[in-house]
């Protein structure tokens, strides 16, 4: 029963030092917020950390990678292994609200709605302005700097802004 | 459902995804201005995890030690199964947005079919790239109708984009012994379906572009068996090359 509570304990600590790290592309959110990192499991001595991809192609994950490696080797944790899991696919359902808002103070424009809604990606006519709130914005690129933002522009305070696609 | 079949069949629908990935690439700096230069490198970007993702797949099922880099780097071209329609050249923005407005649809269907397999890993990757197809349909669709519909130069352009790669949409439909295997486990649709769902989309759609669908034609066949046009080699040249050159080099 001790080491069950000590084992749940250090998984605690363990996602307290992965939320140390930052997103790669979006420094104002952590990966634990993000949601990529899917389970920490103790084999003996060794570390299983199960990560999910964002996108298919983020070119984050690599860095990603490294980091927890790196976070954890530096904590002491000398054998880690990092697994990729498919399923379930990663989704901006995940983002909570404190997340969301941490977007939108940066910047970007946080997912509106639910992925599973299946209102589409982009919500057009639904997406706030992250500078001044307006909600008359028109979407200028179905694609951003990153595979997971679109480019808009706001019609009332002229901003050109990230969209963060609610997938 | 044996191993070897199932890596065979994701190592097809990867090469796919790979060779697509490659052409996509090659928009970089070519795009019509820069929002859209960003754009086609990002479809470049969602097919390559794509196929990164089912070739690590179909090297672990295969079993022979071969990593996915070794299946990109150091296959011949006669050892590639990607559709010839992947392979064929940028030859302007409309050849570039009419390939890959038809691929996203059959891949779309793909995806759609096997993100429901009983295979966590297979399923999972199809569950996750059927969200990012499904976006490049909607914007590939759009290059489509707005060439289509566009200055008479540009429908010009994309209707002879459209009459010269018909004859490599044939291979999308066509099926082979692996095939007929995958369509019995559940893991594909027959011919005939994706024949029809074709058909549907893509007049549908080049209609609506106001663009003719071109007649029956001969449809070319081949690549199942690793048999490709002249470009497939060019390609290769130029993506295998650091690793022909270098052997095993790290980046």
């Amino acid at each position: 029963m001790v080491s069950k509570m000590s084992q749940v304990q250090e998984k605690e600590l363990i996602y307290q030092y992965l939320s140390e790290i930052s997103d790669p592309e979006i420094p104002v959110i952590n990966i634990v917020e993000m949601g990529v990192i899917r389970g920490v499991l103790f084999h003996g001595s060794k570390l299983e950390i199960l990560l999910t991809p964002t996108y298919s192609g983020c070119p984050a994950m690599d860095m990603i990678n490294h980091l927890v490696k790196e976070k954890l080797q530096n904590k002491g944790y000398d054998s880690v292994e990092i697994t990729l899991v498919y399923k379930p696919v990663w989704t901006t359902d995940w983002m909570s609200v404190e997340t969301k808002e941490k977007l939108r103070v940066y910047g970007i424009a946080p997912p509106v709605g639910k992925a599973t809604s299946k209102k589409g990606l982009l919500n057009e006519g639904s997406v706030f302005c992250p500078q001044c709130g307006s909600k008359n914005t028109e979407i200028k690129s179905m694609f951003g700097s990153t595979a997971c933002k679109a480019l808009y522009l706001c019609n009332d305070c002229l901003e050109p802004f990230d969209y963060f696609k609610c997938i | 459902m044996e191993l070897l079949d199932l890596s065979r069949f994701c190592m097809r629908l990867g090469d796919s995804c790979l060779i697509m990935a490659h052409r996509q690439s090659e928009m970089c700096s070519k795009g019509p201005f820069l929002e859209e230069d960003i754009a086609q490198t990002n479809l470049g970007l969602d097919l390559l995890g794509q196929a990164e993702a089912l070739l690590i797949y179909a090297a672990e099922l295969e079993g022979k030690g071969r990593a996915a880099d070794d299946l990109v780097y150091k296959r011949p071209e006669r050892d590639f199964y990607n559709f010839m329609l992947t392979e064929q050249p940028n030859t302007d923005f409309a050849f570039a947005v009419v390939r890959q407005f038809i691929m996203a649809l059959y891949l779309g269907k793909v995806y759609e079919t096997i993100a429901k397999v009983d295979d966590d890993t297979l399923s999972g990757i199809a569950a996750k790239a059927v969200k990012e197809i499904t976006y490049h349909q909607l914007h590939l669709g759009m290059w489509v109708k707005r060439l289509g519909d566009g200055t008479q130069e540009s429908h010009e352009r994309v209707q002879t984009a459209v009459n010269e790669l018909w004859m490599f949409v044939g291979e999308l439909y066509e099926e082979d012994e692996l095939d007929l295997k995958m369509q019995e486990a559940g893991y594909a649709i027959s011919g005939n379906e994706m024949k029809a769902y074709l058909t549907v989309k893509i007049s549908t759609h080049l209609t609506e572009a106001t663009l003719s669908v071109p007649e029956a034609v001969y449809m070319t066949t081949g690549s199942k068996k690793g048999i490709h046009t002249e470009y497939l080699g060019y390609i290769l040249a130029e993506m295998q090359y650091l690793q022909r050159a270098y052997p095993d080099a790290k980046w």
